[in-house]
């Protein structure tokens, strides 16, 4: 079936706080048609040891990619929906300047393909008007895909497209979602959750 | 027959688990395909829609299955990587027989020689020491038509009372309260009742790695303002947003149940009315928890008092609530206390029968819940009768064409088959779908029982570590290659379609049982040409029972994608939401507070065993991993079993995060490498059960049983923990490779 979800419109979400960590989105990565047994998503676990907290990242399709302004082979092409592509396989000298430039880290240089490699949103199944395999398989909707009015009628959280490293400003096709609207620190991060700070009740006298 | 027939490592060589990585034909193969079948994944009891690609009578891939209503597309990793279990080297495709002096332990034999000997050693046995004495183990990852067929194979082709079922492990706690309090063994609600919910209260359930979709209901219902509560000794994946957090002492549940029972009473957040019209025994409940305060709860469980206040509050509150438990309060030698006082919970606020109202199970096994409705339990019949039940027992004899005194009796369970085996009172065995010797606990006294069987058949498509210790192995079918209807934890009865045959001479269960039947001179009892045939019977044969199906044909599963029992005839419309209007299945309508007295678990650390154990489930392993041991990517997800420990017990035994530590209890001991993460309470230690041999940890669960449900207590346990030498490999997501595999 076709969920006809226009590529040119849709949201791309990220809530890194609905991530279990299961890795379904790096084993479907792997299933898609265009880079079959290669996955191109990055989860990261942040640190185990203080928390079961995993961020996955999908390639953010800026509005601008840096990694196409730094190609010098001109090899990282923008299509009319604005989804940002692996690289052109005849043109990528695989120098990995995009890998460095990347605000993000999502571009990788993979040697047995000799070429870098990166999300591409699944192209070939959102032209189709489908979901992206990742959105389409996570269990908790960490990463969700569809329209703006779906998403704003079903789920909290505010949008960030736009992002500040130092001096460089940033506008992303992909969202993360964020408590409320506004700017983010990422030093202080989402609202606190109280207990959190002492699960078992180590502290307070049972 | 005693011991392995060859070397563990020679079994491992020719039978695994080996390691699937790739598809048929490599990733580089065609990506045409000849067909795509809609079916169902095989694993846990979400059962997630899923499609099937196959070229050439080979799964080669998947695609999300966006249409069906519960997963709408979404699956585990274990869902995605499902389609490598076929052509897997390992799969069986031939019937074996134990043989020390070949190789591999076993040589092939004919289909006719495998039936003709097992069949032979069934009535040798039965002979020589009584019809009892020859057993029947089943699972529930087998369809409703193959549970049903295994209850009826056992009582009349075998013609023992002896049949259980690995269910037993899993969701006989709840099944025991839902009857006991509700008159009925099914989850309350559908899963689209979720997100209604003002209040969602988790209770021993780690949703993410064991029901992951649920994870996205709960989220649902959050994006609507709900609260979570979240009762776990560990703070699981789904737990770390919760607005409540209840960080319990192993075994210690029914503490808090209770005194959220008590505050309930006290601040009066009761459901008066409901408790006057649809209730029996609220004053004996009420009686029970009167001395239930919150401080004496904090004092046992280690949950801070002002926390189970906040959760009473949250839950007596709230208009709608849910309460989702598994078995992380079900696996205990209380589990069924620990499921009826949730659901005492549910009655004195009149959480049931209501949109986004009530209390349940998450059934864990790929059949869960339709494979303990039709008669492979050791009490059952179909359709959820009682074997002790003359009228249900006459129905079940008049629909199956036989005298209902040719139906044996209540047998045993199947902890108490495998101690039966122990002591030489059961002499033989046939097992469908069980790895009991990865599953059971004490690990070491379930290799013991194995080795003192005079004859013992597995129906399987892998040689699982069980099976090894067979005569005879039968190459059943894997999930894809056949058909039939699962029903699945929210109680839909769904439909598995078959994708592909079964390599070489593997075949499909059902007919493997019925040639059995024939064998041992039953044959006209199990005369069926198709799978549907089968469902037919079963429809009948659950007609007038709790458990009705006799409205359900396998064209309206089709086409309803799914219909919920009871249907009690086919114009009936299935029956999402149980207790609708406050009408329950006991004969009067009325629901049973039942009161629930605080008792400790079986055994508690002491100074010899100072900290509790406890076990449970990783989200890329299902449940023994005959399958998942044997799929690359899933298997480098985790590959082998850690230890989870706290910085503050990990300081003080000097262990730091890789280290080896051994764990030892009463039973047994088990080396394993340490992580060492603040999710858990300083006070116990966690290890996931998925695999075999040195790494088992029920080598060290203790064979102590719930007193009615008789479900092993998988929960706790008492151990020392020692840092050893050595170092383990205790790696993280980010040292996957691209291509999946470890670097």
């Amino acid at each position: 079936m076709t969920l006809a979800i226009d590529p040119a419109t849709a949201v791309f979400a990220i809530d890194h706080s609905r991530c279990i960590g299961c890795r379904a989105c790096v084993q479907a990565c792997a299933e898609c048609d265009t880079h079959r047994g290669v996955s191109l998503i990055h989860l990261d676990t942040v640190d185990r040891m203080a928390s079961t907290q995993t961020i996955p990242m999908v390639c953010m399709h800026c509005e601008d990619p840096t990694c196409a302004e730094v190609c010098p082979a001109d090899a990282i092409k923008q299509n009319e929906d604005g989804v940002v592509q692996s690289s052109l396989k005849p043109r990528c000298i695989g120098c990995s300047n995009c890998v460095y430039a990347c605000p993000f880290g999502i571009p990788k240089y993979i040697s047995s393909f000799d070429q870098m490699m990166k999300c591409d949103m699944c192209y070939d199944r959102t032209s189709d008007g489908l979901k992206p395999m990742c959105a389409s398989v996570c269990p908790s909707e960490a990463l969700w895909y569809g329209s703006t009015e779906q998403f704003e009628s079903e789920r909290t959280g505010a949008l960030v497209r736009e992002w500040s490293f130092g001096r460089q400003e940033v506008r992303t096709k992909v969202a993360i979602v964020a408590v409320e609207a506004g700017p983010v620190d990422v030093f202080i991060g989402r609202r606190p959750i109280p207990w959190l700070e002492d699960p078992f009740g180590l502290e307070e006298s049972a | 027959m005693s011991g392995l027939p060859v070397s563990e490592e020679a079994l491992i060589e020719r039978y695994g688990p080996h390691l699937n990585r790739t598809p048929p034909g490599g990733w580089d193969a065609e990506v045409e395909t000849d067909r795509v079948v809609d079916t169902h994944c095989c694993f846990c009891g979400q059962q997630c829609g899923i499609r099937l690609k196959v070229r050439d009578d080979r799964v080669v891939g998947f695609e999300p299955r966006y249409d069906f209503p519960f997963n709408e597309g979404k699956l585990c990793p274990k869902g995605v990587k499902r389609y490598l279990q076929g052509s897997h080297p390992d799969r069986l495709l031939q019937p074996l027989e134990r043989d020390p002096s070949a190789p591999t332990g076993f040589r092939a034999v004919t289909w006719d020689h495998a039936l003709d000997r097992t069949a032979n050693e069934i009535r040798r046995i039965q002979g020589e020491y009584g019809a009892d004495s020859f057993a029947v183990l089943s699972g529930v990852s087998i369809s409703n038509e193959k549970s049903y067929l295994m209850g009826k194979f056992a009582r009349l082709g075998i013609g023992t009372a002896n049949l259980d079922y690995n269910g037993r492990l899993c969701m006989v706690s709840a099944g025991a309260a839902g009857k006991k309090a509700l008159g009925i063994d099914r989850a309350a609600n559908p899963w689209s009742d979720i997100p209604l919910a003002e209040v969602v209260f988790v209770a021993g359930a780690n949703i993410a790695e064991c029901a992951p979709i649920t994870t996205s209901y709960i989220w649902k219902a959050r994006d609507r303002g709900a609260k979570l509560i979240v009762m776990d000794p560990r703070v699981t994946p789904a737990a770390r947003t919760a607005d409540v957090f209840l960080g319990v002492r192993p075994g210690t549940d029914l503490a808090v149940l209770e005194a959220m029972l008590h505050i309930l009473i006290e601040r009066d957040w009761l459901d008066h009315r409901f408790i006057a019209d649809h209730t029996n025994g609220f004053d004996e409940a009420a009686e029970a928890v009167k001395g239930a305060t919150p401080a004496w709860a904090a004092e046992i469980s280690g949950v801070p008092a002002a926390r189970i206040e906040q959760a009473a509050e949250l839950w007596g509150t709230a208009t709608t609530g849910m309460l989702l438990h598994a078995r992380g309060i079900e696996h205990h030698t209380k589990g069924v206390d620990n499921v009826l006082a949730c659901i005492n919970l549910g009655l004195a606020t009149g959480k049931y029968g209501k949109p986004g109202c009530g209390v349940n199970t998450i059934t864990g096994q790929g059949n869960g819940q339709g494979g303990r409705e039709h008669g492979h339990k050791c009490d059952q019949l179909p359709g959820n009768r009682d074997i002790d039940n003359p009228e249900h027992r006459e129905h079940v004899a008049s629909v199956w064409g036989c005298d209902a005194s040719e139906i044996p009796g209540k047998g045993l369970t199947a902890q108490e088959i495998m101690d039966a085996i122990h002591s030489g009172e059961i002499k033989g065995l046939l097992s469908i779908c069980f790895n009991p010797l990865v599953s059971l606990p004490d690990a070491n006294f379930t290799r013991e029982a194995l080795d003192r069987l005079e004859h013992y058949a597995v129906i399987d498509f892998f040689l699982s570590e069980t099976a090894a210790h067979a005569d005879v192995v039968l190459p059943g079918s894997l999930h894809e290659e056949d058909e039939g209807t699962v029903t699945t934890l929210e109680g839909r009865v769904v439909k598995v379609n078959q994708a592909i045959p079964p390599p070489g001479e593997a075949r499909r269960d059902w007919e493997i049982i019925c040639d059995l039947a024939a064998r041992l001179g039953q044959g006209r009892y199990f005369e069926y040409t198709s799978t549907e045939e089968i469902f037919d019977e079963l429809r009948r044969a659950s007609r007038g029972g709790t458990a009705d199906y006799s409205g359900i044909t396998w064209k309206r599963v089709v086409e309803e994608q799914g219909v919920f029992w009871p249907c009690p005839e086919e114009g009936h419309p299935g029956t999402p939401r149980l207790y609708e209007g406050g009408r329950f299945y006991h004969p009067d309508g009325r629901a049973r507070f039942i009161p629930t007295p605080w008792r400790e678990s079986s055994e508690t650390p002491d100074e010899e065993y100072p900290i509790y154990l406890t076990t449970g489930r990783v989200i890329s392993q299902y449940l023994s991993g005959t399958q998942t041991r044997r799929i690359g990517a899933l298997v480098d997800q985790y590959p082998e079993p850690l230890c989870e420990i706290h910085p503050r017990l990990a300081d003080q035994l000097g262990v730091e995060d890789g280290d080896l530590v051994l764990l030892t209890s009463r039973r047994g001991s088990m080396t394993a490498p340490a992580k060492v993460v603040s999710s858990i309470r300083p006070d116990t230690v966690f290890v996931p059960y998925h695999w075999p041999g040195e790494k088992s940890i029920n080598l060290l669960t203790k064979r102590a049983l719930d007193p009615i449900s008789k479900i092993p207590e998988f929960k706790v346990s008492a151990v020392r923990v020692e840092k050893v030498e050595g170092h383990g490999d205790v790696f993280d997501d980010r040292d996957l490779t691209l291509h999946g595999e470890r670097s």
